[in-house]
């Protein structure tokens, strides 16, 4: 990799004045927490920071009870999270979506501040030598007629259909979610679903967030009923793969009948993508097998295919109603 | 991949791979007796502003050192190229094969994305430093006792990564195992004994702590 200056700073706050903001083309400076997006991307030369400012330590870790909503700390790491009882009781989606993701090493290192911004692993962007908006703005998308099996159907457009590769973000964007985030401006909260931004005709541009800005936490407001909540991710292997589709899924219900369901997807999209037609569709609805596929292809009636990965708007579907039948299958007593 | 540079504590260009090495970590254990005399402040201030060459003190199977690094430079480059502890294997590079999982202060990780300017004050233990006085870890006598390898070359990180599991509460049943072993890739598929392995070690090692 690009040789590069390595410095820790004595907090959060001094680290947004270090930074050196990194520009789309990959230069400038970078934040350094569990790493495991960064480095990967170094080794490969598509980034090619000039320093790494080293946050780990310094972002606020841990789970707890705030002003009636659930605090993350942006220093978590994805193992500490994924066991925490008040995500596995009250929320198993968002429990479900952390150990279904990566490999127990990854976890152990990867924070959840650098979990929602996780690059895709479209492998264009990832090659140097391809041409990838993305990477290289104005070079074009090798993806869009190459080999684009894994690559995204909704949220896509001309210029790049790479899919958003992490799983927690499509269960986090259920629920109403503040992002705490410190700048160069100070400190501020962007709402959840603000934060990631359609690829259209900037795809280099992937989030609301400025250059120096630094995620430090998660204010998650969850409802009592957000027990009855799954992860559901279908992929190529049984463990440690991305989704090829996925379906964060909860459910109010009232006996057989719902009364507000939440979908979020992965696998499939450009960015972690809540599908609210489908969401309006099933409020009041028996669940059934019929209403639940309904509800899929409601989610993916503006879905696009793009040759190799067209199998992905029926797969989606039928996650879809997958995860539906599993939430719906929660028993108060059977979540842990 | 280009490989990163080792310690900039070696004196002299690095002529080629292992064998050389040898004589190449004596200088450098040479130059860190030199380099630990009063490092601390100049260390200090290099963090604050950024440096290329970071000095880090660490600890490795025990043993204590303070290094000065190529900011590149990973732990596990770290450890096979200047430390000759070759038991730490390279496989993808990418943290997408585990062959190169250690633990640090007590948890898995791959150490092929772990900077050595990240690890001020870690303790990492390697497959060399899980022995004790010659006699073998249970979980390395696990392996052998149910064929848990047959090449052989996943198996370091293998072990490493089984006694993480058990130490993280995932190894209770065979399909816990499955899934929380799911970080070590085997080409030549022996994970039938590698979970018979972990079964049979996981009373040992849950003792150990």
């Amino acid at each position: 990799m690009k040789s590069f200056a390595y410095q820790k700073p004595a907090s959060a706050q001094a680290a947004v004045g270090m930074v050196d903001p990194m520009s789309a083309a990959g230069q400038g400076g970078a934040f350094l927490a569990g790493g495991t997006t960064v480095l990967d991307l170094m080794k490969l030369h598509v980034l090619t920071p000039d320093s790494l400012t080293d946050v780990k330590t310094l972002l606020p870790a841990g789970i707890e009870e705030r002003d009636g909503a659930l605090y993350v700390g942006a220093g978590t790491t994805m193992a500490a999270a994924a066991e925490h009882p008040a995500f596995r009781d009250r929320a198993p989606a968002l429990s479900d979506a952390l150990w279904k993701a990566a490999s127990p090493q990854l976890r152990n290192v990867a924070t959840l501040g650098g979990n929602v911004l996780q690059r895709t692993r479209c492998p264009y962007f990832r090659d140097v030598a391809s041409a990838c908006n993305k990477r290289e703005p104005g070079s074009g998308c090798a993806a869009t007629e190459g080999v684009n099996r894994l690559l995204a159907v909704l949220g896509t457009s001309e210029d790049c259909i790479a899919t958003y590769a992490g799983d927690w973000a499509n269960a986090l964007i259920l629920f109403d979610t503040q992002v705490e985030v410190t700048g160069p401006e100070g400190d501020r909260t962007i709402a959840f679903e603000d934060l990631h931004t359609l690829p259209g005709d900037t795809p280099a541009v992937e989030t609301t967030l400025g250059d120096a800005d630094l995620i430090t936490g998660y204010l998650i407001d969850l409802p009592d009923w957000a027990w009855r909540s799954v992860y559901t991710k279908v992929r190529d292997r049984e463990s440690y793969a991305f989704a090829v589709a996925s379906a964060a899924v909860a459910l109010d219900m009232e006996e057989d009948t719902i009364r507000e369901a939440r979908i979020g997807l992965g696998g499939v999209a450009t960015v972690p993508w809540r599908a609210r037609a489908a969401e309006d569709y099933l409020a009041g609805k028996t669940l059934t097998e019929e209403t639940g596929l309904e509800a899929g292809r409601i989610a993916f009636a503006d879905a696009r295919g793009w040759g190799h990965n067209d199998f992905k708007i029926p797969l989606g579907q039928q996650t879809i109603l997958r995860g539906l039948m599993e939430a719906a299958a929660l028993t108060r007593e059977g979540t842990q | 991949m280009a490989k990163t540079p080792g310690g900039t504590n070696r004196e002299g260009p690095r002529v080629s791979r292992r064998g050389l090495l040898q004589g190449s970590v004596a200088s450098g254990a040479a130059a860190l007796g030199n380099f630990a005399g009063g490092a601390a402040q100049a260390q200090a201030d290099a963090q604050a502003t950024g440096s290329t060459t970071p000095t880090v003190s660490f600890s490795i199977n025990g043993k204590t050192q303070t290094a000065t690094l190529d900011a590149r430079t990973t732990l596990l480059d770290y450890l096979r190229e200047d430390l000759d502890l070759t038991g730490t294997k390279v496989g993808c590079n990418h943290a997408q094969c585990g062959a190169c999982t250690v633990l640090i202060d007590g948890a898995r990780v791959n150490s092929c994305l772990t900077l050595m300017a990240t690890l001020e004050g870690s303790e990492v233990t390697t497959i060399e430093g899980i022995s004790d006085e010659g006699e073998l870890h249970p979980m390395q006598q696990a392996f052998i006792d149910n064929d848990g390898f047959q090449c052989g070359y996943c198996t370091p990180g293998q072990i490493m990564s089984a006694i993480g599991c058990v130490r993280e509460g995932h190894a209770g049943s065979a399909p816990e195992i499955r899934e929380y072993m799911s970080g070590n890739l085997c080409r030549c598929g022996a994970y039938k004994g590698i979970v018979a392995a972990v079964e049979q070690a996981r009373d040992q090692v849950e003792e150990a702590g």
